[in-house]
């Protein structure tokens, strides 16, 4: 536990209320994915440390099954890890993931540090969750330690608090 | 915010243990386990002879309680099965078909295995099969899908001990463990 929390100590995630910094990365070997195609949308931005964590039932594939109820907020999901693309796109088929996995890969993980979730000691992205309101602007955030799989309560109430605001 | 392994809360059950639910046990347990799972999952099938030795060993000290996770993106098999659990419940057998599900998974795209354990039960297997073949338990198997989602539940088995969603490693030792300490609050 004393590791992990040392690790984590310079991650710190932008808080609500920033403005989400803008990225384009590769979602494909010929597509990207730019945060503001998905304006006027709720977006919500899954950092997470590596493909292939060695769970069949894991966070991503949780998601993959929850896509139903993002899209009744017109939420958009996106993954982000400092994977390549032909590791993603691996990933993705072998686990029947229905959303795009972003490739922050060169420079490696750059916009992990942007959103302050890179683990410099481990050089992956931490595990970290933001909820984008359609303007662009961070209304969640949320920081799972190690190991830790977050689940999706907090992004559910994330999307309803943003709905009730509206 | 930014949570560190000093404040860290794990999230709690939003939906108390109610009369609808799968339980074994005395209602007067002062133990509580709460399992969500899927009956394809590998960890789900290794965790199940776990349980079983947890409630041989605290016996009627522990109350258990088994709700419906399928995650069928990666399960294909997986809401069939909890659909068949389900409308074996209807019948009074939920337990035995529960039992036998985890015990078979590997033969689980086979459903006339099933049907003929089934029979075996005296169930009205056509019964059975037209509930399931007409989807009568979805509603349930999803309503404990998004009451587990709610209260944090990431993936399968996520195990609740003493309403507290249980992040440990879930071998027979640390489980115990974990429900001892949560009687004594």
């Amino acid at each position: 536990m004393k590791e992990s929390t040392t690790k984590n100590q310079k991650v710190s995630p932008l808080k609500p209320g920033t403005k989400a910094p803008s990225f384009t990365l590769k979602t494909t070997p010929d597509q990207h994915v730019s945060l503001r195609d998905f304006l006027g949308r709720p977006v919500v931005l899954c950092f997470y440390p590596a493909d292939w964590s060695p769970v069949c039932s894991d966070q991503l594939g949780l998601y993959a099954q929850l896509m139903s109820e993002f899209r009744k907020f017109d939420a958009e999901l996106l993954g982000v890890s400092v994977d390549g693309v032909w590791s993603h796109l691996a990933f993705s088929k072998d686990r029947n993931l229905n959303f795009p996995l972003l490739s922050d890969f060169d420079p490696k993980g750059a916009i992990s540090r942007t959103y302050g979730v890179f683990a410099e000691r481990n050089g992956e992205s931490a595990r970290a969750l933001f909820v984008i309101d359609p303007k662009g602007i961070i209304r969640w955030s949320y920081l799972s330690p190690d190991g830790v799989n977050p689940g999706a309560d907090g992004i559910l109430s994330a999307l309803e608090n943003l709905k009730s605001h509206d | 915010m930014i949570i560190t392994p000093q404040n860290y809360q794990p999230p709690r059950l939003t939906l108390p243990v109610a009369e609808w639910d799968h339980v074994e046990g005395p209602s007067n347990a002062r133990m509580v386990l709460v399992e969500y799972g899927d009956y394809q999952c590998p960890y789900c099938g290794a965790a199940y002879p776990i349980v079983k030795k947890v409630q041989k060993e605290l016996g009627t000290r522990l109350r258990f309680v088994f709700r419906n996770f399928p995650i069928t993106t990666s399960h294909p098999q997986a809401e069939w099965a909890a659909e068949t659990a389900e409308a074996a419940a209807v019948q009074g057998r939920f337990w035995e078909m529960h039992d036998f599900l985890y015990e078979n998974q590997a033969s689980l795209s086979d459903h006339g295995f099933f049907a003929n354990y089934a029979r075996k039960l005296k169930l009205d297997v056509k019964r059975l099969e037209q509930e399931v073949a007409q989807h009568v338990h979805l509603g349930r198997v999803r309503e404990d899908f998004m009451g587990g989602v709610k209260s944090g539940v990431n993936g399968t088995p996520t195990f609740f001990i003493g309403g507290a969603r249980y992040d440990g490693y879930p071998g027979l030792g640390p489980l115990i463990a974990a429900l001892e300490t949560a009687e004594k609050g």
